[in-house]
């Protein structure tokens, strides 16, 4: 960063001579530290899958995620950044749904979620001269408008929708990953174990395990309602086992083909 | 306040709303082509009986409201959501200032998966009541509409038969309610929108 930008830099409500917003371009920076957080979307539902950074064996275990969100029946969300940020965007969003539904007796749908949480949080880049919320979100859904829906926000207040998508951190090496092995045709199951494949690519760790990993599942049943399910320790530990032995003979395949002899 | 005749049928994959047309004030009638039915968007009509000012008023906000909505979201809102919104704003004016106006919804829902879309009535009070229904009618003429259509209305009507019972309904008006009302305009909702209909030739 050139030294320029620090006079600039300090308040959210003033523009840099190159026309940018600094504070928030630093809020955006926060997320990529983050764990990593990923979508993937196909004709039956929506995979969500979020690393849980771990950071003592002292600390309690929690009855609740610190990843992973239910804002309404029909909607869920994925946090990459300050949780303390993303307590208050989260309890703003749920609040948001319940008037929708409470004014319309019909769930709020899914880019409207996103939209009202948005206009939110662009109103601390312009007004006031508070420090932007350093939250990114993964919302996932599904409303009879569009079906099942991916959306990803930033702190910018900026919003797009996707068929999949990484954030937090080492997102690229996530998105590459998503170039070669996603398609818009892939079962849930193949989302899931990319997912995972993602995961362990992106995490610091050599030894990756199930309690660092938070998947699930968002599908609409047979009855219309709208189900998000947690998988189990084990079930992701079958994925890992079967990613990693993938990769060991993917391994051995270019080895022997370097001609040892 | 009930001078006002409204009412409204189901259909197969239609509905009529039908009101009076005229606009009178004690014993003087201003005129006889006062269309009270508004269409709220391409496919829903609202009707409002009661004091004139207050119906004309609140039937633009709430249209001018659901505009707001379909701009803002590129979405309409369903013929329930409109119903409960609608409601949820005679309740909160009731006990403020209240709307002095009775409403009749019908709206015309497609699912985006398929074609076959369906219609739905709902009537409203000023004290904020909602009830979705087959048929119903506001004012002193509910008290004959309702009679007639508890009799005549059948599930499944094609539109030449529910204009026989609309037709049966606005005879019965002229012979029996003391207030001569001689023109009757009647709007139809559909899977292609909103129109006025001539009741004798649909």
């Amino acid at each position: 960063k050139i030294q320029m930008s620090r006079r600039y830099d300090q308040s959210t409500t003033t523009f840099s001579p190159e026309g940018r917003l600094h504070q928030v371009e630093y809020a955006i920076e926060a997320i990529n530290n983050a764990g990593t957080c990923v979508g993937l979307q196909c004709a039956d539902g929506i995979v969500l899958c979020a690393e849980r950074k771990v950071v003592s064996k002292l600390l309690a275990p929690s009855k609740t995620s610190e990843k992973t969100y239910t804002v309404d029946d029909h909607v869920v969300c994925l946090v990459a950044g300050l949780t303390s940020d993303a307590n208050i965007l989260i309890n703003q969003s749920r609040l948001g749904s319940q008037r929708y539904l409470y004014k319309y007796q019909e769930p709020m749908p899914v880019e409207q979620v996103v939209k009202s949480i948005c206009n939110y949080k662009q109103a601390y880049t312009q007004y006031g001269g508070l420090r932007p919320f350093g939250v990114a979100f993964l919302f996932a859904g599904w409303d009879r408008n569009f079906g099942y829906q991916l959306y990803q926000t930033d702190p910018s207040g900026n919003y797009s929708g996707w068929k999949a998508t990484v954030i937090g951190q080492n997102n690229q090496a996530g998105k590459s990953i998503l170039k070669t092995d996603y398609s818009e045709n892939n079962s849930l199951d193949k989302n899931l174990k990319i997912a995972v494949k993602i995961l362990l690519k992106t995490m610091d760790s050599t030894s990756p395990s199930p309690d660092r990993i938070e998947l699930s599942t968002i599908v609409r049943n047979a009855d219309g309602d709208i189900k998000h399910v947690t998988l189990k320790d084990a079930q992701v530990q079958k994925f890992i086992d079967e990613i990693q032995k993938e990769e060991e003979v993917e391994q051995k395949k270019s080895e022997a083909s370097t001609g040892d002899i | 306040f009930e001078m006002d005749s409204t009412f409204g049928i189901t259909g197969e994959g239609f509905a009529i709303l039908a009101a009076d047309a005229s606009a009178a004030r004690s014993i003087l009638v201003f005129k006889h082509d006062q269309d009270k039915i508004v269409a709220l968007d391409s496919h829903k009509l609202l009707v409002g009986a009661g004091t004139a000012a207050d119906c004309v008023n609140f039937n633009e906000y709430i249209s001018k409201n659901m505009k707001l909505y379909e701009l803002n979201n590129d979405l309409q809102l369903t013929t329930k959501s409109a119903a409960n919104f609608i409601r949820g704003e005679l309740a909160t004016a009731l006990r403020k200032g209240p709307y002095q106006t009775n409403l009749l919804l019908a709206g015309y829902d497609s699912t985006p998966s398929s074609q076959n879309g369906s219609v739905s009535l709902y009537v409203m009070d000023y004290m904020a009541s909602l009830s979705k229904t087959d048929y119903g009618a506001h004012g002193y003429a509910s008290n004959f509409i309702l009679s007639v259509m508890d009799r005549e209305w059948r599930k499944g009507m094609n539109l030449t038969e529910v204009l026989e019972v609309a037709k049966k309904c606005i005879h019965e008006l002229n012979t029996r309610f003391m207030i001569s009302q001689p023109v009757f305009i009647v709007k139809l909702v559909d899977k292609d929108g909103t129109r006025v209909i001539d009741i004798n030739n649909p």
